[in-house]
């Protein structure tokens, strides 16, 4: 094993560690020595091609195909230079003033995040779409809603040239998201922050990780690593963890910390969501523009927030239930296709969390609480309703049995929509919003960071990802996790002044 | 480890794409060279589970190719069309969990293999492009 130092580690590059480079980069320009490990690939720009297995496969942890322990839920998250920012839509919204209150974290204010958010969406280039860059697919749902008497909300999202691809979920192949992989980690790279891409973090011990970086193996996508393939164990005065939800928390079980903070990996929380399709008797706009441009938020009153959206067609199958000619008939329907993504709020409780195996490799528990199922229930209730307002034909409803119903039975939807028919298992029920696991809070026994990051009795140690969610954000949370990342930095800053001397001599 | 070609014993071929067709009827269709593809992509999403997951799968495929021997006196692939359709219909909504889970399973591996690919992309007619509006205005 080769050692090294260091001066400062960072682990993960999305949206916090990305956050975290950018803003601990004057302090590599100033003398230190700043490394952040990525276990994914680093990506030339035009390997993003937007098929769908073939980006997949490269950019996310299992092809986007994580499974719970129980196998009835998939999880997706991003596993690249840039983590998940390069594989999610955009979407930028600052965490709601109620959700931030209820977290009760002494120290963090609504007013702090929003501040931070703020500068974060300015930098990420986040605006609203024109008009005429919208699709039909998200036309749709605004008519729908509104025919209803609801009010859809516009996106906004971080994106600069965007031709309207509608291949966002893949890698946007135009360059025109504006992920951590665009905006933070170059403008880290350019002042003197390594980044080593392969390289995965085994363990972290006393001031230092442990990392295997890999070697690229034949027909993987992006280029090889910046170091030698092998074992490295590297020093560090400071480590910042950023590997996201259950990589942060899986990198310190497996480390042995769970002995000193009893409530690590606990309070798992991922915004549980379906994707509901309707067909239409026209041929709409859905594979093209942007996929995710309005929403409506029913999480106060309903527990339940509906997205547009617009999947590739092995996500779509697999995602429609049932089997046979009714859902080939469906899948022949494609460019017929509306489609909303049904995002339940679930709550942090006992059961859901993260654990390893005898291997170290992340297991993640989960059921889905009764409330959950409720909450997804009646979102569907209310999507097929937008959907027959917006004119469709029929409506493919997970937790209808059978699913379709067609649209003389529109005024029948309360009763074939139903929590029985919920069916764990035949459902296929996917979250790509991973939260919690190393949660802030002031009592080490209940959580396992103070409120900026800090891990309870380690000071070298800090956590700056959705992991610190002490329960579900609600909302998208890439912006909510860069405000925080931004606090966890400006901690690190404050207390750089002695490296920084001493890498002055 | 199994070879990459292939997801399943030779012995478990027909079984797998009785269960794939009745899953996908317009797999129907297929030649021989797309089946190999299909396995193909199967096989290499499993590559990357482990060895165990295999295991399962060529057990589950047995399984389900074994049962309706109680009721209808024949294995899955020997039934006709309509009776192949009502079994997998049956266990999809098995009252035991892991019967769904294992539909759920297989049906997504005969979904990766068949709708990943881009003829069958095309003759859904899906048309997304990296050039997104500037080749569909």
């Amino acid at each position: 094993m080769i050692s090294l130092d260091a001066d400062i580690v960072i682990v993960g590059s999305g949206a916090g560690g990305g956050t975290v480079a950018r803003a601990l980069a004057p302090l590599a320009r100033d003398g230190l020595r700043v490394l952040l490990f990525e276990q994914g690939p680093r990506l030339d720009d035009h390997e993003f091609t937007g098929r769908e297995i073939e980006m997949a496969d490269a950019l996310y942890e299992d092809g986007g195909g994580f499974l719970t322990a129980d196998g009835t839920m998939t999880l997706a998250f991003g596993r690249a230079y840039g983590g998940s920012t390069v594989v999610y839509t955009g979407t930028s919204l600052v965490a709601p003033e109620r959700v931030i209150r209820a977290w009760d974290v002494p120290g963090l204010s609504h007013d702090d995040i929003a501040r931070r958010a703020q500068i974060v969406m300015e930098e990420n280039g986040v605006h609203l779409l024109e008009e005429a860059d919208l699709n039909e697919n998200n036309r749709l749902f605004v008519t729908g809603c509104a025919r209803i008497g609801l009010h859809a909300e516009q996106f906004p999202l971080n994106l600069r040239g965007c031709v309207g691809s509608s291949l966002c979920n893949l890698g946007c192949p135009n360059l025109a998201k504006q992920g951590t992989h665009r905006v933070q980690l170059p403008a880290a790279e350019r002042e003197g922050v390594e980044i080593v891409t392969r390289a995965e973090v085994l363990r972290v011990e006393e001031r230092a990780v442990v990392v295997r970086v890999h070697e690229k193996r034949d027909g993987e996508k992006g280029r090889p690593s910046e170091w030698r393939p092998g074992e490295y164990r590297v020093g560090a005065a400071t480590i910042v963890l950023c590997g996201g939800s259950i990589g942060s928390s899986a990198l310190l079980l497996r480390s042995g910390f769970r002995d000193r903070l009893p409530a690590l990996g606990q309070g798992f929380t991922c915004h549980p969501a379906h994707i509901l399709v309707a067909e239409h008797d026209h041929q709409i706009t859905n594979d093209v523009g942007h996929p995710k441009s309005y929403f409506l938020d029913r999480s106060a009153e309903e527990g339940y927030v509906l997205e547009t959206c617009m999947y590739f067609p092995f996500v779509t199958a697999k995602n429609l239930t049932g089997l046979g000619e009714s859902h080939a008939r469906l899948m022949r329907a494609f460019p017929r296709l509306q489609m909303i993504l049904v995002l339940a709020i679930d709550h942090a409780s006992d059961g859901n969390r993260i654990t390893v195996d005898r291997l170290g490799r992340p297991v993640v528990h989960y059921k889905l609480a009764r409330g959950t199922i409720a909450s997804l229930v009646r979102a569907t209730r209310t999507s097929a309703r937008i959907f027959f307002a917006a004119g469709a034909v029929r409506v493919h409803a997970p937790s209808a049995r059978p699913p379709l119903i067609e649209r003389e039975d529109a005024s029948r939807i309360d009763q074939l929509v139903t929590e029985r028919h919920f069916l764990p298992g035949t459902i296929s029920v996917s979250a790509a919003h991973l939260m919690g696991g190393c949660a802030m809070g002031r009592d080490p026994q209940q959580s396992v960071t103070d409120a900026w990051g800090r891990v309870h009795g380690i000071p070298w140690l800090r956590v700056a990802d959705s992991s610190l969610f002490p329960d579900a954000l609600q909302i998208n949370p890439y912006v909510t996790v860069m405000a925080l990342a931004d606090r966890v930095a400006e901690g690190v800053r404050e207390e750089a002044g002695t490296l920084t001397a001493a890498a002055r001599g | 480890m199994a070879p990459v070609d292939t997801a399943l014993p030779s012995s478990l071929q027909a079984p797998f794409r009785a269960l794939a067709i009745t899953m996908v009827p317009d797999a129907a269709t297929l030649d021989e060279t797309a089946w190999r593809d299909v396995d193909a992509s199967i096989a290499r999403a499993l590559a990357k589970r482990p060895a165990a997951v295999r295991r399962q799968l060529a057990l589950f495929v047995r399984i389900l190719d074994t049962l309706p021997l109680f009721r209808w006196g024949r294995r899955f692939h020997a039934l006709g069309a309509a009776r192949r359709a009502r079994f997998l219909d049956a266990m999809q909504y098995s009252p035991i969990p892991l019967l769904r889970r294992g539909v759920w399973g297989l049906r997504t591996l005969v979904f990766l293999g068949y709708y990943a690919r881009p003829d069958v992309q095309t003759a859904l007619g899906y048309r997304a492009t990296p050039r997104g509006w500037t080749v569909r205005r």
